[in-house]
Order: C-alpha cells, then sequence, then structure tokens
C-alpha cells in the first residue's frame, strides 16, 4: 500500500549531493547521472527524513493526493 | 543499513589535515579529492564522488548530524542559487590559479617560499615548522602550502555553515560539485541529443 504522503523534488535548485540518497531509510532516493535527486514515488513512504536533511532546500514531503 | 568501507572516509578527511599540521608536503593528497570528482564526473558522468566517497561532507554530516553541532536551519536561499554557486565557482578557480601561478614563480626563481598558509585569501598564519627547508624543491612545498590553505579555508568556511545551517549546507555551494554538476549537465545533454 502507497503511503499518503510522498517527497518531491524541485529538480532546477537540487545540487545532487546525494545527502537525501543517504539520509533515506527505504532507498527510494536516485541520483540522477549526477544531475538531481529522483524519488521513487512507489518506493517512499513521505518521512521526510531527505527534506530535513537537504542543504539545498529542494526536497518539499506533499501529499500524493493532492499532486494528482 | 549496511556501513561500507566508503561511510568511513570522514575519518581520512581529519587525517588529511592532521598530516599537513605535522608535514605540509602531505597537502599533496588533496589533490585526490580535484581530480577524483572530475574523474567521476567526465568519464563517468556522475557524482559518485559527492555521493559516496566525499570525506568532508561525511565528516560535516557527522559533526552536524550526529554530534548535533549545527542548528540545522534552512540554507539561506542565495546561497543555493544558481548564481551564487557558478560565482563562487570562479572566484575559488581564480584563487586556484593565483595558488598556481605563485609556484611558478617561485620555480622560476622569481619570488622566494613562503612558509605561510593563507586562511580566508586573507590572513597570513605562520607554519614554517611542518617544513625543513630544502628537503624538495621550493615550488613544490609552495604548491603544498598553498593547496593547504584552500583545503582549510573551505573546511572552516564548512564549519561556519554548518553550525548556523544544516549539516551539509556547504555541498550547497561547494566549488567541486557546481564543476562536477555541470560537467554532468553537459554529458547529458550531449548523451540526449546523440540518441535523438
Amino acid at each position: 500500500m502507497l503511503s499518503k504522503r510522498l517527497a518531491e523534488v524541485d529538480r532546477a535548485r537540487c545540487v545532487a549531493c546525494g545527502a537525501c540518497a543517504q539520509e533515506c531509510p527505504k532507498g527510494a532516493v536516485r541520483i540522477m547521472n549526477g544531475c538531481f535527486a529522483r524519488i521513487q514515488e512507489e518506493i517512499c513512504v513521505g518521512c521526510g527524513k531527505c527534506a530535513r536533511i537537504c542543504p539545498a532546500g529542494c526536497i518539499e514531503v506533499k501529499d500524493r493526493e493532492g499532486r494528482r | 543499513m549496511k556501513k561500507r568501507w566508503y561511510d568511513y572516509l570522514w575519518i581520512w578527511s581529519i587525517v588529511y589535515f592532521a598530516l599537513g599540521f605535522f608535514n605540509i608536503l602531505f597537502a599533496w593528497l588533496g589533490m585526490i579529492d580535484f581530480l577524483l570528482p572530475l574523474g567521476f564526473a567526465i568519464f563517468g558522468g556522475n557524482k559518485g564522488f559527492c555521493n559516496h566517497f566525499c570525506g568532508r561532507g561525511q565528516l560535516f554530516a557527522k559533526l552536524g548530524g550526529q554530534l548535533k553541532c549545527s542548528r540545522r536551519r534552512a540554507t539561506p536561499r542565495f546561497l543555493t542559487s544558481r548564481g551564487f554557486r557558478y560565482g563562487f565557482l570562479v572566484f575559488f578557480l581564480i584563487m586556484f590559479g593565483n595558488m598556481v601561478f605563485q609556484t611558478y614563480l617561485v620555480g622560476a626563481g622569481a619570488a622566494s617560499l613562503r612558509e605561510t598558509i593563507k586562511l580566508f585569501w586573507t590572513i597570513r598564519v605562520p607554519w614554517g615548522w611542518t617544513y625543513t627547508a630544502g628537503t624538495v624543491p621550493d615550488w613544490i612545498a609552495q604548491y603544498s602550502f598553498g593547496l593547504y590553505s584552500l583545503m582549510l579555508t573551505s573546511l572552516l568556511i564548512g564549519l561556519i555553515v554548518m553550525v548556523f545551517y544544516k549539516p551539509r549546507s556547504w555541498c550547497a555551494f561547494c566549488p567541486m560539485g557546481t564543476m562536477t554538476q555541470g560537467i554532468c549537465r553537459i554529458r547529458a545533454k550531449v548523451t540526449k541529443s546523440q540518441r535523438s
């Protein structure tokens, strides 16, 4: 079952440092070609750990429903 | 999560600065931190160094995260803006170029070796106990002092922003991170255009 919330990355502001990927307890974050972080939506549980650690402040946790 | 050998590279970061306190010639090892990220970006098209092997980033995460030396406030938006990041990169490269030029002058005999390090590109700090004159050609020693200055200055800036903002705030505007991300973006664009 999918969680109600999930993290979303502002790709334009992401610095691809990988702090979020190291912090994610589910391994839901991938750094794509050294350009930006990508959240694997089906794995993300919306805990917000990535958003709290992100030095660029480019990750937000949102309602899955609200996004659609 | 299972720990891997590269999760302990924060120790290397401490060892590097400790070695430079006793023998400045160890500063040359800092070239690893310059060349490896570029290698990952140019040949691999990724930021594998930042993501896994950056001892400095790990050190900030340790100090600011686990040891709670950080206020964990949001990094000011201007520090993460593209303008500031690329501006800082240009400034950093100019300072690096200046350091290489000083090394050239010493090598050419136009300037004498200065056994000091420069913090924040302005404050000269005597560091002579770390080098015995004549051990190696003067230009090698000069480059060591210059590189160590650069490494220590960036560490101090990183520690300051770590304390005031998030543990890895330095990563948001680290010149090497900016440069490698720029290379990766260009590579990704080239690859994409070749495929289409």
